[in-house]
């Protein structure tokens, strides 16, 4: 039994060059692992692949207690998640901090994710805490836990069942240093979620890898009808059909803020019908199809694509809640599926005519 | 700048008599919704409520009610075609 426990806490399988094992711990049950407060460029490469969806459901640590520069008894403890880029998130923002950071099993999910399906919660956590046997690596009873792992951890319950004292962290874990600093205390500023531009930015990529089977799909489709003479259809004629995928899966996430209205369905409407319309404005449409019904069916058809994309973004952001999002797709949904169906009746229309 | 979603939809409900003020719901409140004014809580601003239910999870009082949840539409439309609760394992098993 004593082996597994030791076992549970090698992380072999990230970066082994870097981490150094503390053997002179006095819990012989446990080895720690010590890993720098530096990323390298196979971290940086992995964080990348993630956010393209390359190795996303499977980018972990193993859980358990690290240490993080020269940690004694007295250090702060800090608790993260098992998926790498949030361990790899914290660990580089304590240069010159002696910390140790207690990795829950939140199954590779980051924390406000897995706080959100109880994964990061009290079970979890107190259930680390003794397994790590914490209470004889330092000699305080107090455990950071960032803010966004509230929604699975209850602070009070922590306590009562393992001893230890919650704080409640920063939201950033670049805040970390200075809320250290202030005696664990954190200010308006670092208790408040952002989702600034770039915060939405990163996020889009994979967006566009959930669409992108279909998309090809429908591109092959096509260029078998285009083979068979079924149909002439240019592979240009798929232009508006991209253009209303990248506005609603990158350009209304990027331009949330500033798009009117409130509903994610809607700002991804609105800027799909600007296309749609600057297309039927510009003549633009399969070439031999019936003009009319080609436009109809892009006034149809591109906004719903849109909409449905900038819908699906909901989940990315930080401030939609489940009522509303129910509320948005009560509307949206019969909408959408409406809006698309009749604009390729009316594209099957044309294409026979 | 700030991001609104809908308004009038969020579910949350304080409880005042429960409450005693200690004001750990506005440090975990990713969304500034609470204030106190002395030891007595006031939801300033329903509507940017989430819904992510750290408040009411960890007032030791109970005081506070909210219908937690994912705000993912994705996440909904999986919910509908494989039942059970919105979840954020984006339609795929994790097992």
């Amino acid at each position: 039994m004593s082996q597994e426990c030791c076992s549970a806490n090698d992380s072999t399988s990230i970066n082994p060059g870097m981490l150094r094992i503390i053997e002179d711990l006095s819990n012989p049950m446990e080895r720690v692992t010590r890993v720098s407060s530096v990323l390298t460029w196979v971290d940086r490469w992995g964080s990348w692949k993630a956010r393209w969806g390359i190795n996303r459901m499977n980018y972990v640590i193993s859980p358990g207690l690290y240490a993080v520069g020269d940690p004694d008894d007295s250090c702060p403890v800090l608790v993260t998640a098992n998926y790498k880029m949030s361990f790899d998130r914290l660990r580089q923002e304590l240069k010159d901090i002696n910390a140790w950071i207690l990795v829950l099993d939140t199954r590779g999910i980051n924390v406000w994710c897995a706080a959100g399906k109880g994964t990061f919660g009290t079970a979890e956590l107190v259930r680390r805490i003794a397994i790590t046997g914490l209470d004889q690596i330092v000699s305080h009873r107090t455990i950071i836990v960032p803010q966004l792992g509230a929604p699975g951890v209850a602070a009070h319950q922590v306590r009562k069942q393992s001893g230890f004292k919650v704080v409640y962290g920063p939201v950033r874990a670049e805040d970390l240093p200075a809320f250290l600093q202030a005696g664990m205390k954190a200010n308006r500023d670092m208790r408040a979620v952002r989702f600034t531009f770039m915060d939405r930015l990163v996020l889009t990529p994979i967006e566009l890898v959930g669409i992108i089977k279909p998309v090809l799909m429908i591109a092959a489709l096509l260029l078998i009808l285009n083979i068979t003479g079924a149909v002439k259809v240019a592979l240009t004629g798929l232009v508006p059909y991209i253009g209303a995928i990248l506005l609603g899966a990158v350009i209304t996430p990027a331009l949330l803020p500033w798009i009117p209205g409130r509903a994610f369905a809607w700002k991804g409407w609105l800027l799909g019908m600007l296309w749609a319309v600057f297309l039927v404005s510009k003549g633009a449409g399969f070439s031999g199809l019936p003009a009319v019904l080609n436009s109809l069916s892009y006034l149809l058809i591109l906004p719903a694509i849109s909409a449905f994309l900038a819908m699906n973004f909901t989940g990315a952001s930080t401030y939609t809640s489940l009522s509303g999002v129910k509320r948005e797709m009560k509307v949206a949904v019969p909408a959408i599926i409406g809006s698309a169906a009749s604009g390729l009746l009316i594209l099957l229309v044309a294409c026979v005519l | 700048m700030k991001h609104l979603y809908l308004k009038n939809v969020a579910t949350l409900e304080l409880d005042s008599d429960k409450c005693n003020g200690c004001g750990l719901c506005l440090e975990v409140c990713p969304h500034e919704v609470f204030s106190l004014q002395g030891r007595v809580l006031q939801i300033d601003d329903r509507d940017a409520c989430m819904e992510c239910g750290a408040c009411a999870l960890n007032c030791p009082f109970d005081a506070i009610h909210v219908s937690s949840g994912v705000g993912c539409a994705n996440a909904i439309i999986w919910s509908k075609i494989r039942g059970g609760e919105p979840s954020c394992d984006c339609g795929g098993c994790q097992c």
